[in-house]
């Protein structure tokens, strides 16, 4: 049969790139080198370099599974309600003033990416008037390679950098920062990373975060967190909502797109939420009603496994405080290996500072390598890495440490 | 001066108030409630122990009850044994689903599928699986922005066409005065329809009504699309559930195929394997070559991720696991066929209840129509009476879930619908 359209309608569409950080992981599956290192995909990984399914999320299948008045039927379309609260909850603390309020909602999502889309979604429509596809947004430099497209595609057309990484200095460029605060047109959007700055893993201290919040407040900036990494950056989850909760405490209305994906392990079953704190009940109302039409026509109503799990897990204390265990099983994991990275350097007497490498916090460090250092990890030791330098401090164990140590070292020492 | 004697010193609390007196969003409409949940919440208020619910577009079963599938409980367990991880899925999601997915709806030997020309990926149900779709055609689809429904078509689609930037219009579909199709009227929108637009097609169980195309029309239709070079999108949400067979149902999907349309097609899971809240649906194009299709693969991709970055696991795995194991498989088509015979059967007994009432209407369409729902003809106000005085919930449009019809309350329904419109 000749096919009726001679001329594909799609003859046009250019073969789009790999996403970078897919990519880096296809190549080192196909890498059979012995001592090869996936330092890319920020998931993750216990000392044998296996993923960690978390016990509590075991425990809480087995009972899932084992319940057999669950069924499948739809969730609401902005989630399940126990989850949604739990969530909130988890973000803004027990006795948040807010929450008693009856001023905080929550749309369940799929993953941090799809609460920070919804977020997107609503802000472009109703944010400071209707139609805010000429608002600016800001994005840190650098930040989350999917922050820019999740904006863009929400309609946003002027997506800008703020000061954020100091190559020079390795560290927080405060200055640069509160300048572009400063400058930045009122009513811009801004979104700042929670905490365990992705990719940086720089953080602003609690001092910096009040100059950050002043200055907000004073210009009417628009809040919009994103919390990818909470208790699994410090190990505490009140210690990583620190600067969600002071900026609630500040009277701000906001918006923070949650993520379980990394604290519960559940990368996969898409386990997020937005958590929407407004003026009062009334507002929330309505923004939750808008809310509820983004989500109708982008999927409907969210999945409800991984709701389930969290749900289960945050609402019942015995499995709240096991799952607080294995977060703090993996924070220390990653911050023994930034300790023990940074002594390995020094011992090598590696030219440079490594202190950043324990100052930085979270998944994710950015090393300083430039991109010629980069191409030498990958293609000469088999260390897979984003060309930015950043580096999954999950994909480090004691067994490779010491070769990854050395890689860097001699990264540093023959290329420039 | 005088400024500085009115000046007092704020304490923190006023601060705050002042700062925060215009909130972002006095300026957020309250949105409209959606219509069908309007009627459940209605429904969950009525204390009338006879209450029947209408509205709903899940199934049930004889009980009322909603319905697990033994296929699917049985893929449940299998999967819990292998104590799988949870790493991200690709983008495009889990293969093996995204493979099987496109095998069920094309039918495992089809060309289409050997030449490696379609390109299938895992989506978050069927409307997701539309939207993504609807944003494809709006970012690579060189024709007309319009988009055509049947009228009428499911009330979201309008909304998820829009909000991804195309335009809605609409050909004759369904005719009120045979409560059946409107073939004529159909042919003469679409032999209207400008070169290149979208064309909207449900696969079968046309939702709202009931009313699907006979294979003799479906091939008229296809003749006519493809004389127009219209760009099919087939929305198959009841694959199996229609018929009771999931070939039959998925009939004009392939004819279509066949006749050289290289459609975008969009598959759900929701009713047929009863997985509504996993949210497990794919969304395929054909493509005119396996080179074109890894073009189209690599920017739907890019469409995906800042959405949602990569699909759920858990019911594309559950899902998988029934396609492809041979005793679960065979488990899950009869179970598809058993709902699609309640859903029949019922019809019978409705028509056959009205007809033991006195009924002096024609209900034939009743039985005639397809799928979860039926459009009873009924006008607004017969509709309000049947809520407000038997409190049987509905659409205002008329339209009933078949799947909340049991044995238990097909007659106190028969008796209804005759109390209102004899």
């Amino acid at each position: 049969m000749i096919p009726c359209i001679a001329m594909s309608i799609f003859s046009e569409v250019p073969q789009a790139p790999p996403v970078a950080v897919f990519k880096l992981t296809a190549d080192f599956r196909e890498d059979s080198h012995p001592q090869k290192v996936n330092l890319g995909v920020g998931a993750y990984r216990t000392d044998d370099s296996q993923p960690w399914v978390l016990p509590v999320v075991k425990k809480v299948e087995r009972l899932i599974v084992e319940d057999s008045s669950l069924n499948h039927e739809y969730l609401p379309i902005l989630g399940l309600p126990e989850f949604r609260s739990a969530a909130s909850k988890v973000a803004l603390g027990e006795d948040s003033a807010a929450i008693k309020d009856n001023r905080v909602g929550g749309v369940q999502a799929l993953g941090g990416t799809g609460a920070l889309r919804i977020g997107a979604e609503f802000l472009r429509r109703w944010y400071n008037g209707v139609n805010n596809t000429a608002t600016p947004v800001y994005v840190s430099a650098p930040t989350w390679e999917n922050h820019n497209a999740v904006f863009a595609d929400a309609g946003f057309k002027d997506i800008r950098p703020y000061h954020y990484w100091d190559a020079a200095k390795r560290g927080l460029d405060l200055s640069g920062f509160l300048d572009d605060l400063e400058k930045a047109p009122e009513h811009s959007i801004f979104v700042l990373h929670a905490c365990a700055h992705n990719p940086t893993g720089t953080d602003p201290s609690q001092d910096e975060w009040k100059k950050i919040a002043e200055i907000m407040k004073r210009r009417n900036l628009f809040v919009f967190f994103d919390s990818a990494y909470q208790g699994f950056a410090s190990g505490s989850l009140e210690k990583d909502a620190w600067a969600i909760r002071f900026f609630v405490s500040e009277g701000f209305e906001l918006l923070v797109a949650q993520s379980f994906s990394k604290n519960f392990g559940l990368y996969n079953e898409r386990v997020g939420n937005l958590t929407v704190v407004a003026r009062d009940n009334e507002n929330l109302t309505r923004i939750l009603s808008q809310m509820e039409k983004i989500v109708r026509t982008t999927w409907s109503n969210p999945p409800s496994q991984g709701a389930r799990i969290v749900g289960k897990t945050l609402n019942c204390p015995e499995l709240f405080a096991e799952w607080k265990d294995n977060v703090k099983t993996m924070a220390d994991r990653v911050l023994l290996m930034r300790d023990q990275l940074k002594a390995k350097l020094q011992a090598l007497g590696t030219p440079g500072t490594w202190d950043h490498i324990t100052q930085q916090i979270g998944m994710f460090s950015f090393t300083g390598l430039n991109p010629k250092q980069v191409e030498f990890m990958i293609k000469e030791k088999h260390v897979y890495l984003m060309a930015s330098g950043r580096i999954n401090m999950c994909g480090l164990t004691t067994k490779n440490i010491d070769y990854v140590a050395q890689s860097i070292h001699e990264a540093v020492t023959k290329v420039q | 001066t005088s400024l500085s004697h009115s000046r007092r010193v704020l304490n923190k609390g006023e601060i705050l108030w002042k700062c925060c007196a215009i909130s972002w969003w006095g300026g957020v409409q309250m949105g409209p409630p959606d219509p069908i949940l309007g009627v459940t919440e209605a429904f969950k208020r009525d204390t009338n122990p006879k209450k029947m619910n209408l509205g709903v577009g899940a199934y049930r079963d004889d009980q009322g009850k909603p319905y697990v599938l033994n296929c699917v409980r049985k893929a449940e367990a299998v999967i819990a044994e292998k104590k799988l991880d949870k790493e991200y899925l690709p983008i495009g999601g889990l293969g093996e689903f995204a493979k099987a997915c496109a095998q069920l709806a094309l039918g495992a030997d089809n060309e289409v599928l050997k030449s490696g020309r379609n390109i299938t990926v895992q989506t978050i149900s069927g409307t997701g699986s539309l939207r993504i779709g609807a944003n494809f055609l709006s970012r690579f689809h060189g024709g007309p922005r319009d988009v055509y429904l049947p009228k009428p078509s499911w009330g979201n689609h309008t909304p998820i066409f829009r909000d991804a930037g195309m335009q809605l219009k609409a050909y004759r579909y369904y005719d009120p005065s045979t409560c059946g199709f409107d073939f004529k009227g159909a042919l003469e929108d679409i032999s209207k329809i400008p070169e290149q637009s979208v064309i909207v097609l449900h696969a079968c169980a046309h939702n709202p009504t009931g009313v699907d195309p006979r294979p003799e029309q479906w091939k008229e239709i296809s003749d006519l699309v493809k004389k127009r070079n219209l760009l099919v999108f087939f929305d198959m949400a009841y694959q199996g559930f229609a018929s009771g067979d999931i070939d039959r149902d998925a009939w004009a999907v392939r004819h279509f195929i066949e006749q050289g349309h290289n459609i975008v097609l969009s598959q759900s899971f929701a009713k047929n394997m009863g997985l509504y809240g996993e949210r497990v649906g794919g969304f395929t194009v054909v493509c005119k070559d396996a080179e074109e299709a890894k073009r189209v693969e690599s920017q739907l991709k890019i469409l995906i991720r800042p959405i949602y970055s990569n699909p759920p696991m858990n019911g594309a795995r559950i899902a998988t696991t029934i396609l492809n194991t041979p005793e679960l498989r065979a488990m899950w088509l009869e179970e598809v066929h058993g709902m699609a015979n309640r859903i029949i059967k019922m019809r019978e007994q409705l028509v056959a209840g009205l007809k033991k009432e006195g009924s002096s209407h024609n209900w034939q369409h009743v039985i005639d129509q397809i799928g979860m729902f039926c459009f009873t003809g009924l006008k607004p106000e017969q509709v309000e009476r049947l809520t407000k005085e038997f409190s049987v919930y509905m659409t205002k449009d008329g339209r009933i879930s078949m799947a909340g019809v049991s044995s238990g309350n097909v007659g106190y329904l028969a008796h209804g619908i005759h109390a209102v419109t004899k």
